[in-house]
């Protein structure tokens, strides 16, 4: 326990899994760029681009399991920051089309050309250097989730009460970024991408580049949040999640923790968004649906929350899932079954695919210990 | 009033507070000294909890002076902020962390920078640890030290309770009803434990238990519907008639 | 018929009026209609005119056939075609047969317009009530000088107060604009043009031809700024009013909502599923009925309402007794669960009925509209004001005097103490979710009414009805009643300034600061109970 939090962040399925990522990430951009597509172990382009938005999604539902799963605080309304994100990655990818757009005007966007505007907003200002719109995308949704976070842990908005006021935010923000006036292309969104740094987003080596950042960024994220949990910090927003004001009457300000979970929550959120719109090529209004939000949050459920890696397992699992279900004969079927799956995962696996391996892995390592005469002294953690 | 003017540790000056109308607190006025222990006993309803509520910054009250260490207006802070004062709290019903092992529980309560920043870069030191197992002897909890706290019986908790408010360290404690449901020799072991605390701290212990209360020894204050109805020694409270009314006459 | 009556009228009305001058005016009729011979738009004009003023029974129907294209000529004579296909004298009003060389008298634009204004000049006389306030109203928009001899006329014989108010509005007008007119008359005219107090009679003074004396312009100026005052005033009552209708339909939506999670504690989120399946069972109930019996179809909602009821309560208890009992003490997964539900339910609809919108009728008591001052009152959203507030009023009753309210109040309060009272909680919880299933199933019915009915039709409410909830507080209706009714009024009030978006944003970044003052809504219960 006296180790750096890093170091205690790193056990031993922490390792494995930042492993398993690790050779995610290298080895589908290879099997994608060195393989002929004759071979049976190519990966074709429409793959890498598609599972690239699972690991996307999979950072989104990271960043939800942050604060759901070990903080108590119910999200349905990541979405928005999720969309802030990508929105910020849009604006700097409509500005690389320059005059390659349909009215081939050098500095606005077509639509604006196209609604009249007669120059740029300010707020659109900057978007043409990458370093700035990343920047963006992080501090868009990482304003708004303090602003917002500010005023509602401050005055104790908590529970159901915050749930709502979080879809509410995203519904807000959804019928605002619906309107031509709010300057993002309305309806439409932004679309009709060229390029990325120079670089074609369409080809076949950027797709792949993409893929493996996002692999990147979901290592990264993780680490974060390994090491957030397995620290001292960790512990306190276990002790809010599960007796917020037993924790106030020790001294913590709860306030300040939540907030500090929150915000950088939705920082992830909104490069999970970013990364996502190069790879699918469009960001629109839907992306703020409210729905949208609380399908993310079945993710981490499916997965189990408060466990990490479960989140990225569900995001993925879920999301395969649909994909294979949407483009079958059964597509009418997916909303029953993802509706299912919602009741059922609350009702008869409430930890989650990993929660429910975990517990059963660790009830049999303390019937395995207590038959070795060690049972008071079994470590429900790994010590290591 | 200038509050100054007080020695009191804790000062409670004509406190009221109603909830929809009801008084659960009506004109308490109680003052207790630094170092002194307290118990206060009373009938269910009396307003014991509330009173710990206003204290702690749980309930506001709607009238009347809270004042600790003779400056702190006790009724302007939040409970984070009196608990940074040093005012430690055991509830009525056991609350500890269900999901924390018995040791974590100890570690968050343990006196430390509690900012965010601070705990993220957290790591033990040897002399956290001594304390802890020194905590661990005196609740008798060190064989348990690694359990989830969730797992641990009603008297274990409201033990690990009384740990955790000794590592906070507070200049006050107090302590709501910490025997109930304890066996017998339990409770005997909780008022050894709280005189012995009670050496060094101001404790205000909350109690029906009249012989836990009489194995404490200390100045007994009686609270009925929301106000003092007698205050003194065990024996000069319980030969109180209004006190043998309240507790009997019902 | 109505050309029948119309001579009818104009008979009677003409009789009183002009007995004495009866054949004089017949021959200025012939005269008159002289004109329609000449083929000259100038003439046809001068025709018109003179055949509107010439007070002969006959010309309504001559300037009617004219504006149908029905009038014709043929040498110096003119004949009316009637609807039939006969043709009459125009001069007699007797059958005759036209020559085969009859032509049709031509009209252009500005001719059309001098026949409306003389056929709102004739129609004056008419013994409807309704057709002559038209007739009255088109005068007062045309200002036609040559209906100001009817309009006396009109005047001194009307009693129906209403239309007596707009004849001297028209003659007021027709006044004000005529050149020579005197400075008092005029002031006069403006004075009840004033009172008018509407856009029309606001353009009227606006539009005032320039060269008016210094008083008169002045007398306009006070009007035009009364008037606006008055319409400003009136732009309230009407937003107040859709305000209002908003709020009952949010009121409706909301209500179950907000027993469910007053009791419960639970935010059901197929709540709007709820709402959706009371208006396919609308649907369902007047397609029964146009089938089997048409006649029924007025009574179709009187038969959707407990048909709905019953339906979404089951469904309501299916679902708690099913999923949400497991889930007691986690509302949160509370959440996920029925929105799960929610998105079965809808795609169940889906599957059955088709994505599309389906056509739910309105009974003929439901549609059409009424004024009332100066707004327009239509009947569907009178109907579901009222029907909102018997919900409300039975649901307080039912809380207040039945042993459910009492037991449902009680877990409210105090779900440990009720239980432990021999209250049987879960039987409670149970019927409440029925309940608010079932008012849910209600609002349905009455959305049906004003709103496509599509699967997706409960998602259009589900997030308005959460804030009124949160906003209103728990475990009291009251707070819901206040909190939708506020929202609706805001909504419409926020409208004409923001736009409807903007307005409904505004409404939201609203309630998120006001849940921070105030995180337990308006009216929140207080107690260790809500704390827990
Ligand atoms: N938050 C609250 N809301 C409503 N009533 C309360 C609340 N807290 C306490 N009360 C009422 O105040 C009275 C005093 O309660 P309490 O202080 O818990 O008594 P004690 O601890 O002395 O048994 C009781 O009648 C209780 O019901
Ligand atoms: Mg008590």
């Amino acid at each position: 326990m006296t180790s750096s939090p890093l170091i205690r962040a790193l056990d031993r399925s922490a390792v494995t899994f930042i492993l398993v990522l690790v050779a995610i990430g290298v080895i589908v951009p290879l099997l994608n760029l060195a393989l002929p597509p004759s071979s049976p172990w190519h990966v074709p382009t429409y793959l890498v681009a598609l599972w690239g938005k699972y690991v996307c999604y999979a950072l989104l539902a990271l960043s939800i399991d942050l604060i759901w799963g070990y903080c108590g605080i119910l999200s349905l309304g990541h979405g928005a920051f999720f969309a802030l994100g990508g929105y910020a990655m849009g604006m700097y990818l409509m500005r690389q089309i320059g005059t390659r757009g349909v009215y081939a005007d050098p500095i606005r966007p077509d639509f604006m050309v196209f609604l009249n505007w007669p120059e740029l907003p300010v707020y659109w200002y900057g978007f043409q250097h990458f370093a700035y719109a990343a920047l963006m995308v992080l501090l868009v949704p990482g304003l708004l989730a303090f602003v917002f976070g500010w005023f509602a842990f401050r005055s104790r908005v908590t529970g159901v009460y915050l749930s709502i006021i979080t879809q509410a935010l995203t519904y807000a923000l959804m019928l605002g970024f619906f309107r031509n006036n709010f300057g993002f292309g309305g309806n439409n969104g932004l679309t009709d991408f060229k390029d990325i740094l120079g670089f074609n987003v369409q080809a076949q080596p950027t797709r792949a580049a993409l893929f493996a950042i996002s692999v990147a960024a979901l290592i990264l994220g993780f680490l974060i949040c390994r090491t957030i949990v397995a620290s001292k910090l960790g512990m306190v927003l276990i002790s809010i999640r599960d007796a917020e004001s037993r924790t106030r009457f020790l001294g913590y300000r709860v306030e300040n923790y939540k907030l500090f979970v929150f915000t950088l929550s939705a920082c992830m959120a909104g490069v999970a968004g970013a990364l996502y719109v190069p790879q699918v090529g469009i960001i629109n209004p839907s992306e703020f649906a409210p729905g949208n939000s609380i399908e993310a949050v079945i993710w981490v459920a499916v997965g189990g929350r408060g466990t990490l890696i479960g989140a990225v397992l569900g995001a993925a699992v879920v999301n395969y899932g649909k994909t294979t279900f949407t483009s079958g004969l059964l597509a009418p079927y997916w909303l029953f079954v993802l509706g299912s799956l919602f009741v059922l995962v609350t009702l008869l696996l409430p930890r989650g695919i990993v929660g429910t391996v975990r517990h059963y892995r660790g009830a049999w390592r303390e019937r395995r210990n207590a038959a070795h005469g060690r049972g008071a002294q079994a470590a429900p953690k790994p010590a290591e | 009033m200038d509050a100054r003017t007080t020695s009191a540790l804790l000062y409670l000056d004509a406190v009221s507070v109603s909830f929809d109308g009801f008084k659960a607190l009506n004109d308490l006025s109680l003052t207790v000294e630094a170092g002194e222990m307290r118990a206060i006993i009373g009938p269910n309803g009396a307003g014991k909890t509330t009173m710990m509520d206003v204290i702690t910054g749980k309930t506001r009250p709607d009238k009347g002076d809270v004042y600790f260490d003779g400056s702190h207006d006790l009724t302007s802070l939040d409970e984070t902020q009196i608990a940074e004062l040093g005012i430690g709290r055991k509830f009525q019903k056991p609350t500890v962390f269900e999901m924390h092992t018995v040791e974590d529980n100890l570690r968050l309560a343990l006196k430390d920078d509690r900012t965010a920043r601070a705990t993220l870069a957290w790591r033990e030191t040897a002399a956290e640890q001594a304390r802890i197992g020194e905590i661990l002897g005196v609740i008798r909890l060190g064989p348990v030290r690694r359990r989830v706290a969730g797992s641990l019986s009603h008297g274990q908790k409201q033990w690990l309770e009384i740990g955790m408010l000794l590592a906070q360290d507070p200049k006050l404690l107090l302590v709501d009803e910490p025997v109930a449901g304890l066996t017998d020799v339990e409770t005997h072991q909780t008022a050894e434990l709280l005189r012995e605390i009670a050496r060094v701290k101001t404790v205000v212990v909350v109690e029906h238990d009249m012989t836990f209360v009489r194995e404490l020894g200390v100045k007994v204050t009686c609270l009925h519907e929301g106000s003092v109805l007698a205050e003194g020694t065990i024996d000069q409270v319980s030969a109180n008639e209004r006190v043998v009314e309240v507790y009997l006459g019902r | 018929m109505l050309s029948c009556e119309r001579i009818i009228a104009l008979v009677f009305a003409l009789g009183l009026l002009i007995a004495g001058a009866l054949s004089a005016s017949a021959q200025n009729f012939d005269a008159a209609l002289a004109g329609f011979t000449k083929d000259s738009y100038n003439d046809t004009d001068s025709a018109i005119g003179a055949v509107a003023a010439s007070g002969n029974p006959l010309a309504l129907d001559v300037i009617q056939a004219l504006q149908d294209g029905r009038l014709l000529f043929s040498g110096d004579k003119v004949f009316i075609k009637d609807k039939a296909g006969a043709t009459l004298d125009a001069a007699t009003g007797k059958p005759a047969a036209a020559p085969a060389d009859a032509a049709n008298v031509r009209l252009n634009n500005r001719l059309r317009r001098s026949v409306e204004a003389a056929l709102g000049g004739l129609t004056l006389m008419s013994n409807d009530p309704a057709r002559r306030y038209e007739a009255a109203q088109a005068v007062f928009k045309s200002r036609d000088a040559n209906a100001l001899a009817t309009l006396d006329a009109a005047l001194a014989r009307e009693t129906d107060t209403r239309v007596k108010r707009a004849l001297s509005e028209a003659r007021a007008a027709v006044i004000l604009y005529q050149p020579g007119a005197a400075e008092n008359d005029k002031i006069a005219a403006i004075g009840s043009i004033k009172e008018r107090a509407d856009q029309d009679a606001r353009g009227l003074l606006a539009g005032l031809p320039g060269g008016q004396s210094a008083t008169v312009q002045k007398a306009a100026a006070d009007a035009i700024a009364s008037i606006d005052n008055r319409l400003a005033l009136w732009n309230m009552v009407q937003n107040a009013w859709y305000g209002l209708s908003l709020g009952s339909v949010l009121l409706l939506a909301a209500i179950g909502l907000a027993i469910t999670f007053g009791v419960m504690g639970v935010i059901n989120m197929a709540h709007g599923e709820m709402v959706m399946l009371g208006a396919y069972v609308t649907f369902v109930v007047q397609e029964i009925i146009r089938a089997r019996n048409p006649a029924l179809f007025d009574y179709s909602l009187f038969i959707a309402v407990p048909l709905a009821f019953l339906f979404a309560g089951s469904v309501g208890i299916l679902i708690e007794r099913s999923v949400i009992r497991f889930l007691y003490g986690r509302p949160l997964e509370t959440l996920l669960a029925t929105w799960g539900i929610s998105l079965i339910l809808q795609q169940a609809v889906r599957t059955i009925f088709g994505p599309t919108n389906k056509e739910v009728g309105n009974p003929s008591w439901m549609s059409g509209a009424f004024e009332l001052g100066g707004i327009t009152v239509t009947y569907n959203r009178m109907w579901i004001i009222v029907f909102t507030l018997a919900v409300f009023a039975a649901l307080l009753g039912l809380l207040r005097y039945t042993r459910l309210g009492l037991e449902m109040r009680a877990v409210t309060q105090n779900r440990q103490m009720a239980a432990s009272m021999g209250i049987r909680t879960a039987r409670i919880d149970a019927l409440t979710f029925g309940l608010g299933s079932g008012i849910a199933g209600i609002a349905g019915v009455a959305l049906s009414q004003i709103d496509n009915v599509s699967p997706n039709l409960g998602q259009g409410y589900i997030i308005d009805s959460f804030l009124v909830v949160v906003f209103g507080g728990v475990g009291n209706l009251w707070g819901t009643l206040v909190a939708a009714l506020t929202l609706g009024v805001a909504n419409k009030f926020l409208e004409p300034f923001a736009g409807a978006v903007l307005g409904k944003i505004a409404i939201l970044v609203f309630i998120i600061l006001f849940i921070q003052k105030r995180p337990r809504g308006l009216f929140a219960l207080k107690g260790r109970a809500v704390e827990a």
